[in-house]
């Protein structure tokens, strides 16, 4: 499991393996906001946590079809469906890989881009803390995703089709944690909402993949 | 442990393909399977290797002494020989790759990325790939693909290797591998017949 990891983390890192560009796309992304709705602070901050939600979530999909597709195309599927790994800890294990090389980042970046859309004071924390907690799920249930559409040419349209609906309830709570943060409110009940969301993700897809998966390698 | 295969069917995209393939191996024996292109031997080695359901009949040996080889080597291009190598050996929980390096002559390749590698260099990184699993039962698709005289030769004594500590191989192939010993399977006159009845219409809607 720790050699899948690690194996995982060193191809993401290394020539063509996609390491900074959901970084990149989102720090661009946000930067297009800022320039499309001009220089009124005021505006801006209002709209900073959601336009940062969404922004995090669309630079998550960017790199989602590469999860399993890769290792499909090199044969390394079929060879790890037969390794002693079972198939739930390889999918979790390629889902914790996705999430440390896209989705930590955008959060350890989104609060120096709240900074240039002017960000409330007190919403940084809440959109780091969001963040934290929500991007996890978005890594796991792009896994399901990708491991429903591996088999697929150009599969990666369909993928993000399959996958932004079920990103709903997390970009929902999770905009709606960092927005209350930001004015000033009571975020304790769509905290709770988004970790909630977020273990069971964690807890069910996992199952779900694997089971997929086995169905797409035959 | 014996491997006892009895009436097996399989089955590729639908179609029926074989039908009662029936074989049992024994501890330091190999079979070779033949057959013509589109026969089935991709498929019921998929079936053995547990990748796919068979339609009918019984597998009795462990599913955990497998390892599978088929067409592609998974291998990634941007890690070196011996990063491949140490990866699937620490899949496999076993960490020694010295032997396998040796045994297909990948030696003075060590630092090489895969990706620069030729197409018989490749392939036989992905046979030392192999030995590097520590299961007893090969399962090798096509093998000798790419590979000049020499490293088939390589691969031949690999095998016989293999069978001498016990293990067992189940490999298709077209070529002369140079293992007189190996039992034959021609899996050309076990075809399936077709039977379109079977298919009922709640399959038909996806096919």
């Amino acid at each position: 499991m720790i050699a899948l990891l690690t194996r995982d983390l060193k191809l993401a890192v290394r020539a063509g393996g996609g390491f900074g560009l959901g970084l990149a796309f989102f720090l661009i992304l946000v930067a297009l906001v800022a320039f499309g709705v001009g220089p009124e602070s005021a505006l801006l901050a209002r709209i900073a946590p959601g336009i940062l939600w969404v922004g995090a979530l669309l630079a998550c999909l960017l790199s989602l079809d590469r999860i399993f597709a890769l290792d499909r195309e090199d044969g390394s599927l079929d060879l790890l469906a037969t390794a002693p790994l079972p198939m739930e800890g390889i999918v979790t294990v390629k889902a914790l890989a996705h999430w440390i090389t896209t989705g930590l980042p955008l959060v350890v970046a989104a609060p120096l881009l709240g900074l240039m859309l002017s960000l409330p004071g007190p919403g940084y924390l809440w959109l780091f803390l969001s963040l934290l907690l929500g991007t996890p799920a978005l890594s796991v249930l792009g896994t399901f995703g990708a491991a429903l559409t591996v088999g697929l040419k150009r599969g990666g349209l369909l993928m993000s089709l399959i996958v932004l609906p079920l990103y709903v309830p997390t970009l929902i709570f999770g905009a709606e944690v960092a927005r209350r943060g930001a004015g000033g409110l009571s975020v304790e009940v769509p905290l709770l909402l988004l970790a909630g969301i977020t273990c069971a993700t964690l807890a069910l897809l996992p199952f779900a993949s694997a089971a997929v998966l086995r169905v797409n390698l035959r | 442990m014996e491997m006892k295969v009895t009436d097996l069917a399989v089955a590729r995209g639908g179609v029926p393909l074989l039908a009662g393939v029936s074989f049992t191996l024994a501890p330091g024996r190999a079979l070779i399977l033949r057959g013509p292109n589109g026969s089935g031997k991709t498929t019921l080695l998929r079936a053995l290797a547990g990748l796919q359901p068979p339609l009918a009949g019984e597998m009795s040996f462990d599913r955990e002494a497998v390892a599978y080889g088929g067409h592609a080597d998974g291998l990634k291009a941007q890690m070196t020989v011996t990063e491949n190598l140490a990866f699937w050996a620490a899949v496999h929980g076993l960490r020694e790759i010295g032997p396998a390096l040796a045994a297909f002559d990948l030696e003075g390749l060590r630092d090489r990325l895969a990706g620069t590698l030729s197409a018989g260099q490749k392939r036989r990184l992905g046979l030392a790939r192999l030995m590097v699993t520590g299961r007893p039962l090969w399962l090798l698709d096509e093998p000798t693909v790419s590979l000049d005289t020499a490293s088939v030769a390589l691969f031949a004594e690999a095998v016989r290797g293999h069978l001498a500590r016990g293990g067992m191989a189940v490999i298709a192939t077209h070529i002369e591998l140079g293992l007189p010993e190996a039992e034959v399977l021609d899996v050309g006159p076990l075809k399936a017949a077709l039977p379109a009845a079977q298919l009922d219409d709640f399959d038909e809607a996806f096919l």
